[in-house]
């Protein structure tokens, strides 16, 4: 039976080509691997291999054919009788995707067009039972809280990372762990963050429950290949075979005058990446709570803390097992005037505004979003229902922020309950610089926020 | 001119190694431990080079290797056809290098983790042609579900973790899972392939100094196939000899034909046997050949047709087994038999890959997170 040797195709976007030359001629017996002919693009010469065994027994395209269609068939292999599977089918590339390779196509009449997304609904928050007792809390001891408990019920859990062990932490965040975990479990790292995030998502791969470290998240833009690459992808591209439950925690945001390389809010980079979970909490019960959580997390979770919070007092409830649903945002403060959406420490800084805003009759509603992916758009828009006007503030830059997101998500879905257009409060738009007074200027603060929300009142 | 695989390391070379330790052993003799062994490991492989095998064990590795061989011919001919999309790197001419270091694998205990050329080292498992050649045709049926690819395939069934498609990362990650080898106390190693290409990554380097540092159970394979892509390993790399490249963190390298599956597999049973006795990393250097270009798309202007064909002449690994088969008492018809087999193994994966269907749309929100929230 004649197999039929089909014009190939050389990339995944060549249409056509020159049969250059044959290298065989009619009668020739054929190997495997033996090359048979030359094909030729605008872009490169390729050879044409065998992969069948026979006798070349009719060739029907003559050398120096142009613009042959790939899928012509060009030859006729006449085979020993033993194989063979039939011929490949018509190899028009079947039901292309449309725009695939090509700027054409996406929203053509007839084309694919995509399923509804599932939706889920965020979880609420537990209740915590009456009469229970709080205590006040740093985050950063919050923080190393969670991360303790979850050690100490999940032997998988470890910590990694640069003086995370002996130091105690650069911010003592895991102050303590390396006394009641030793050093199995309490890692310190050279400093080598590409290579010790892809050990630490290596090793989620692998089964275990790594927290790893970063002293900044500055630094951690040498590892973003294996935050974003290696551990938000793995899930989806292995059809969900392969999980990957990494913590990658560390401080977020500017410092104080450590200058424009050591202060960036990266809330926004990893919140645009399917496959992450980003978490940016503010104050001391959400920073163990949702620690809790993003460890138990079957998803690779990037946790976005904040030096200038580390330090703050909240109160946390004396529960064994403070658990908060990610995804799930927390009105901070009720109000019924302007709404006032942050995160991290902005939120700080939302509810000393919204303070101020009380004093000139201003009722302002303060959400705290505390997950920035997956994003509780329904809360934003159920405040601005009530409220009818919104603010952003965000200890970050403007252009393409969380703030233009929370931006879109208004104007798409809750333009009909807008009495004014929704303001962003960011960080300046330059390198954050070092002297005390353009530093200061260059980042939010609550008064910024109180004119913002005074804008869209329409009261100043 | 390429580097002759075979041959790239003349004795004499091998012969001034031990001057050259010595040498750096009295710099620095305040600090070297006595037992310093970056060289001893290869001793040991010189003295016992090619793996002892039976004739059945011969005719399994021949038929695995035939198996890969024959697998990229299809999966290159069903690239022509436009059946297989993207980028698709064929492992033709390396099939030695997996057979020979794979086969010497506790399946129960070891992980692997490769780059993109990943189809061999599947094959070389013993997973079924059928669902790796449907993900290479983006199918419902694929290893990942059509959504992964050629370059992102897994089988966490078989302890291989991908599949990566950026260029040294599977060797952080690799050194990852042989942490939780150390972690769990599992007895097993993990196997991480890279490339002459990758070998001139940072993090390789990092995951160097983190895998000696914490005596982590791993055994790094660079398959130097000769290109980075287009550019030469001379054109690219500072020192060609990579199995040198551990010694500024004190790994023990290995240099190894990587053409001839019986050498390959004597060297991974001194490399895995170190790792195993708990001894730390070893840094092998598989010196082999492609066939075919970096990837479908590549026509390899960048070497002449002879440097190939003479490869596949003097140095096919398959054709090498061949002769030893043949000199050991099997016949051509018994060798024939077996190709007759694999091309009717592979001709049945290209028709199930062809005719299984594409995922369902909804399949496009699936696995992007594990939980819902």
């Amino acid at each position: 039976m004649a197999i039929e040797l089909k014009m190939p195709a050389l990339s995944p976007t060549m249409e056509q080509g020159t049969l250059a030359k044959w290298l065989k001629s009619e009668g020739d017996a054929i190997e495997p691997g033996d090359i048979i002919a030359e094909i030729e693009t605008d872009k490169a010469t390729m050879e044409f291999e065998a992969i069948d065994e026979g006798v070349l027994s009719k060739i029907l395209i003559k050398e120096g054919t142009e613009d042959v269609a790939v899928g012509t068939v060009i030859a006729h292999l006449e085979g020993e009788g033993e194989e063979t599977a039939a011929p490949a089918p018509t190899p028009e590339p079947a039901d292309p995707v449309p725009g695939e390779g090509k700027d054409e196509g996406r929203d053509e009449p007839g084309g694919v067009s995509a399923p509804e997304r599932p939706k889920t609904e965020p979880k609420s928050d537990p209740d915590i039972p009456e009469g229970t007792t709080f205590t006040s809390t740093t985050v950063r001891e919050a923080l190393r809280d969670g991360m303790a408990e979850e050690m100490r019920s999940d032997p998988r859990v470890f910590v990694m990372g640069e003086e995370v062990a002996e130091y105690q932490g650069a911010y003592k965040v895991t102050q303590g762990l390396l006394e009641e975990f030793g050093p199995k479990r309490v890692i310190d790292t050279p400093i080598t963050e590409y290579g010790f995030a892809g050990v630490g998502t290596g090793a989620a791969m692998g089964g275990l429950r790594p927290i790893v470290e970063f002293m900044t998240f500055n630094f951690a833009m040498q590892a973003i290949d294996h935050i974003v690459n290696s551990a938000a992808k793995t899930n989806y591209m292995s059809g969900g075979q392969m999980r990957c439950p990494v913590v990658f925690r560390g401080p977020n945001g500017a410092a104080s005058r450590v200058g424009a390389q050591h202060s960036q809010n990266y809330g926004p980079w990893y919140a645009s990446v399917p496959g992450l979970i980003v978490i940016a909490p503010y104050d001391s019960a959400d920073a163990k709570g949702l620690m809790k959580a993003a460890i138990r997390s079957e998803d690779p979770v990037v946790f976005l803390e904040n030096e200038l919070v580390y330090g703050k007092s909240f109160d946390v409830p004396d529960l064994d097992d403070h658990v908060l649903p990610i995804g799930k945002a927390r009105i901070m403060r009720e109000g019924s005037d302007v709404t006032i959406v942050s995160y991290s420490i902005g939120v700080g800084m939302a509810l000393e505004a919204a303070e101020t805003l009380a004093g000139e009759g201003i009722d302002a509603e303060v959400i705290d979003l505390r997950t920035l992916r997956p994003l509780d758009k329904q809360a934003v828009l159920t405040s601005l229902a009530k409220t009818n006007r919104l603010v952003i503030a965000e200890e970050g830059w403007p252009t393409c922020s969380i703030a233009s997101e929370i931006i879109a998500i208004c104007m798409e879905e809750g333009f009909d309950d807008l009495d004014a257009p929704v303001l962003r409060v960011c960080n300046e738009d330059v390198p954050l610089p070092y002297a005390a007074n353009l530093e200061k200027l260059a980042l939010i603060d609550a008064d910024r926020i109180v004119a913002a929300a005074k804008k869209v009142c329409y009261a100043d | 001119m390429a580097k002759q695989p075979a041959s790239k390391k003349s004795p004499a070379k091998s012969g001034a190694k031990k001057p050259a330790a010595k040498k750096q052993a009295d710099a620095t003799a305040a600090q070297d431990d006595p037992d310093f062994v970056l060289h001893s490991l290869q001793e040991e492989f010189d003295a016992n080079k090619r793996f002892d095998a039976d004739t059945d064990q011969m005719m399994e590795f021949y038929r695995q290797m035939l198996l890969i061989r024959r697998f990229e011919e299809k999966a290159g001919q069903l690239y022509g056809l436009g059946l297989i999309g993207g980028f698709c790197h064929l492992y033709i001419g390396q099939e030695a290098v997996a057979i020979g270091l794979q086969s010497a694998l506790d399946g129960d205990k070891d992980s692997v983790i490769t780059g993109y050329r990943d189809h061999g080292h599947m094959l070389a498992y013993g997973i079924d042609p059928k669902v790796i050649m449907a993900e290479l045709t983006g199918r419902e049926a694929g290893i990942s579900k059509g959504k992964g690819g050629s370059m992102h395939m897994f089988s966490t069934e078989h302890k291989f973790y991908g599949g990566h498609g950026i260029v040294g990362a599977q060797v952080a990650l690799g050194g990852g899972l042989a942490l939780a080898h150390q972690y769990n106390e599992d007895g097993g190693l993990c196997l991480a392939y890279f490339g002459d290409g990758a070998a001139n990554q940072g993090q390789v380097y990092e995951t160097f100094n983190m895998a000696a540092l914490w005596n982590l159970p791993i055994v790094f394979v660079v398959e130097d196939n000769q290109y980075a892509m287009g550019t030469a390993t001379k054109r690219s790399s500072a020192e060609t000899r990579f199995h040198r490249r551990g010694t500024a963190f004190r790994i023990p390298g290995m240099d190894v034909n990587g053409m001839d599956v019986l050498e390959v597999r004597a060297a991974a049973e001194v490399a895995f046997k170190h790792v195993r006795d708990g001894k730390g990393p070893v840094l092998m250097e598989l010196n082999t050949y492609r066939y075919r270009g970096h990837s479908m798309s590549d026509p390899a202007k960048y070497r002449t047709r002879e440097e190939v064909q003479d490869q596949r002449d003097h140095h096919d690994p398959i054709e090498r087994l061949k002769k030893t088969l043949i000199e050991t008492g099997k016949t051509e018809e018994e060798l024939k038999a077996i190709d007759k087999e694999i091309r009717k193994i592979v001709a049945e994966s290209a028709d199930f890959a062809e005719n299984s269907p594409e995922p369902a749309p909804e399949e496009l929100y699936t696995d992007v997170l594990v939980e819902e929230y």
